[in-house]
């Protein structure tokens, strides 16, 4: 186990930061019920791991470009619960004022670039991204998570393409989760093992348990560390499962409730509470008392979304231009 | 008097390039063969040479990953020229433009700046035939957070790149092939161009012709025929087709109480149709007579030239509504 060589303190950090996820997006689905969210809310439970373990791999300057199932990525990079949750109230609190929602979390102070909700288009944008670190002689990495489904867009091919014909450090990050939307991943992928196509466009590529978080960690450790010796992209699969509805919206007529909950019995928050506990890097007391933290912490989050005020409505057009045309 | 010389479009705006890349190292090119092929037109031609492999970059054919690849880089802080062979095959990477460039900054609520530059070849001519004959400037001065620029002069040829590299905001410039060759004065000092506001290209006092880009040409040579006749038409050059500058406009009408409206593109739902909306909502009662316009056939380009040219509005075609406009 990984863990053993990091200390109590980081396990318990991460055991807190996974547990924030999961905790806070429950209260956002129930805060959607209560319609204080609307929109499309796409909850990330049962996949938490990923960006748990992707996240702590990489350095504040690295770069993220998340999907439009984010909050977990969001409140791993440390943007603020709150801000992230006044956000989704659409208060000009939020992250991106209100504008974005749910789909589009932004902090440019945290190198946290959204919330992209056109599948696969911010993979171009994160190739970009990276050569620009490369041409200013940079040392950050740009990681970019999506899902499978992204993975059959023309815009991955592309993007993955010009990332290794360039050599530029992007990490991609492959949420694979088994379903595009309600669609399943063999009806949607001729060949299925991902991590394959990393070698067709001669890009290192390699596979991970993504409901366990050392798993993920160990595994994004090595890929972010061969990005940083070579300065090339790497292709990292990370096999997940969500345990909720694609978003609010979704009956899940596509799949067996009986599948779910044999996913479930691989939850990656058990999963990694029992290892700690296993290793003694963790004891019963604090676990409950990190519960207790989050509870806390998700409970501020919504008093400070339900104080958050509106934009006024005279201010509909600002941030279409920006002020000074001529910087 | 200042010194004038003479030069051709293509090399207007080559000359914009090869400034831009020698002032501010964090401009690069980068579009399909725009290095070793010397650009589809030749107007990065020998680009490569003189700068390097990282500053003219070739793409592989990706319309939507080097463009996307151009945002991020300008989201990141660089300033990419990115170049789009043509029109033709702009909308593979149009989702890229409307969804990425022209959301970022609002969707992020004013924190993200996306201050990329896309240049695109566009036009009808030559006998391309339906695939690879656009004016497609209308779908691009559709989407707000976009400046969508076109090209119809050799002093914008020359200006406007480096006031694009000066907006913090994506700039769509669309540039005409049947002008690359074509030749113009420009005085010898530098051109300085803003990207915010139309222009008048010939002053006239009894009808104001608006257009932009490839038509620009036609209105003025048909504004010297209407001068023999003794007819003085003012030719405003839109140059801005995103955001509009509708007070040029406005003003041009209420001075000349007639307007007709030339583009080359098809019709319906195009910037002129948006131009005389405008006229009619906010000057209405200036006009002496109902606004005009001459504009594409609402038809695939076809192939034989007779057909081609019967596509586009024609210096003559011009001439002949002008002058029903004024003696009716």
């Amino acid at each position: 186990m990984k863990m053993q060589s990091k200390n109590t303190e980081r396990g318990q950090q991460l055991l807190y930061q996974i547990l924030l996820i999961r905790r806070f997006e429950e209260k956002a689905a129930e805060e959607y019920t209560k319609t204080k969210i609307r929109g499309f809310l796409h909850l990330y439970i049962g996949e938490e791991a990923v960006a748990t373990g992707v996240i702590q791999a990489l350095k504040d300057e690295d770069n993220i470009l998340a999907t439009y199932r984010e909050h977990g990525h969001a409140l791993v990079r440390g943007m603020d619960p709150g801000v992230i949750m006044a956000e989704m109230y659409g208060k000009q609190e939020g992250c991106s004022k209100g504008r974005g929602g749910s789909m589009h979390l932004f902090d440019k102070s945290k190198n946290f670039f959204g919330g992209n909700a056109i599948v696969g288009a911010h993979l171009p944008m994160a190739v970009g991204m990276a050569l620009a670190a490369k041409k200013l002689k940079q040392k950050k990495i740009t990681c970019c998570f999506f899902g499978e489904g992204a993975a059959a867009e023309g815009e991955f091919h592309e993007a993955m393409n010009l990332a290794s014909l360039w050599q530029v450090p992007v990490l991609f990050v492959c949420e694979n989760n088994l379903y595009a939307m309600g669609t399943a991943l063999r009806y949607t992928h001729a060949m299925q093992e991902l991590a394959k196509k990393g070698p067709s466009y001669k890009m290192a590529s390699s596979t991970v348990d993504g409901m366990d978080l050392e798993a993920v960690m160990e595994a994004s450790e090595k890929a972010v560390k061969k990005i940083r010796t070579t300065g090339k992209p790497y292709l990292l699969v990370c096999n997940t499962y969500r345990f909720r509805a694609h978003s609010m919206f979704d009956a899940e007529l596509y799949r067996d409730k009986k599948e779910v909950d044999e996913w479930k019995k691989k939850d990656p928050i058990p999963r990694f509470r029992d290892s700690l506990l296993k290793q003694k890097l963790i004891t019963q007391k604090k676990v409950d008392a990190l519960e207790e933290r989050v509870e806390e912490d998700v409970k501020k989050a919504i008093e400070f979304a339900e104080t958050g005020t509106f934009e006024p409505v005279e201010n509909l057009t600002k941030y279409v231009y920006s002020e000074n045309q001529y910087q | 008097m200042s010194q004038t010389r003479k030069i051709t479009y293509r090399e207007a705006l080559k000359e914009a390039i090869r400034e831009a890349l020698t002032e501010n190292d964090k401009v690069f090119l980068m579009g399909e063969d725009v290095g070793r092929y010397g650009g589809a037109f030749a107007v990065s031609k020998g680009l490569l040479e003189e700068f390097s492999e990282e500053r003219i970059m070739d793409v592989p054919l990706s319309e939507s990953g080097f463009v996307g690849a151009g945002i991020g880089a300008a989201m990141a802080g660089l300033k990419p020229i990115v170049e789009v062979m043509t029109v033709n095959f702009g909308l593979l990477a149009m989702d890229q433009v409307v969804n990425n460039a022209a959301t970022m900054l609002h969707m992020s609520g004013g924190q993200i700046n996306v201050p990329v530059v896309i240049r695109m070849s566009c036009g009808i001519g030559k006998q391309l035939a339906a695939q690879h004959s656009h004016s497609w400037e209308p779908y691009y001065a559709h989407v707000p957070g976009l400046r969508v620029i076109s090209i119809g002069t050799h002093e914008d040829a020359r200006g406007v790149l480096q006031a694009a590299l000066q907006s913090p905001d994506p700039v769509v410039i669309f540039e005409y092939t049947s002008m690359l060759n074509m030749e113009g004065e420009l005085p010898e000092e530098t051109i300085k161009v803003d990207i915010e506001s139309a222009k008048i290209r010939r002053e006239g006092t009894d009808i104001s012709i608006i257009t932009y880009g490839a038509a620009v040409n036609k209105c003025m040579e048909a504004a010297e025929e209407l001068k023999v006749e003794g007819i003085e038409a003012e030719v405003l050059d839109l140059r801005v087709l995103r955001p509009l500058d509708e007070a040029a406009f406005l003003a041009s009408v209420s001075r000349t109480h007639r307007a007709l409206i030339v583009e080359d593109a098809w019709r319906s739902v195009s910037v002129s149709s948006e131009v005389s909306a405008r006229i009619t909502e906010k000057a209405f009662y200036e006009l002496d007579v109902p606004v005009k316009r001459v504009c594409g056939a609402e038809v695939p380009i076809p192939y034989p030239l007779h057909l081609e040219d019967a596509s586009v509005p024609q210096k003559k075609d011009i001439v002949e509504v002008v002058k029903k406009m004024i003696r009716p």
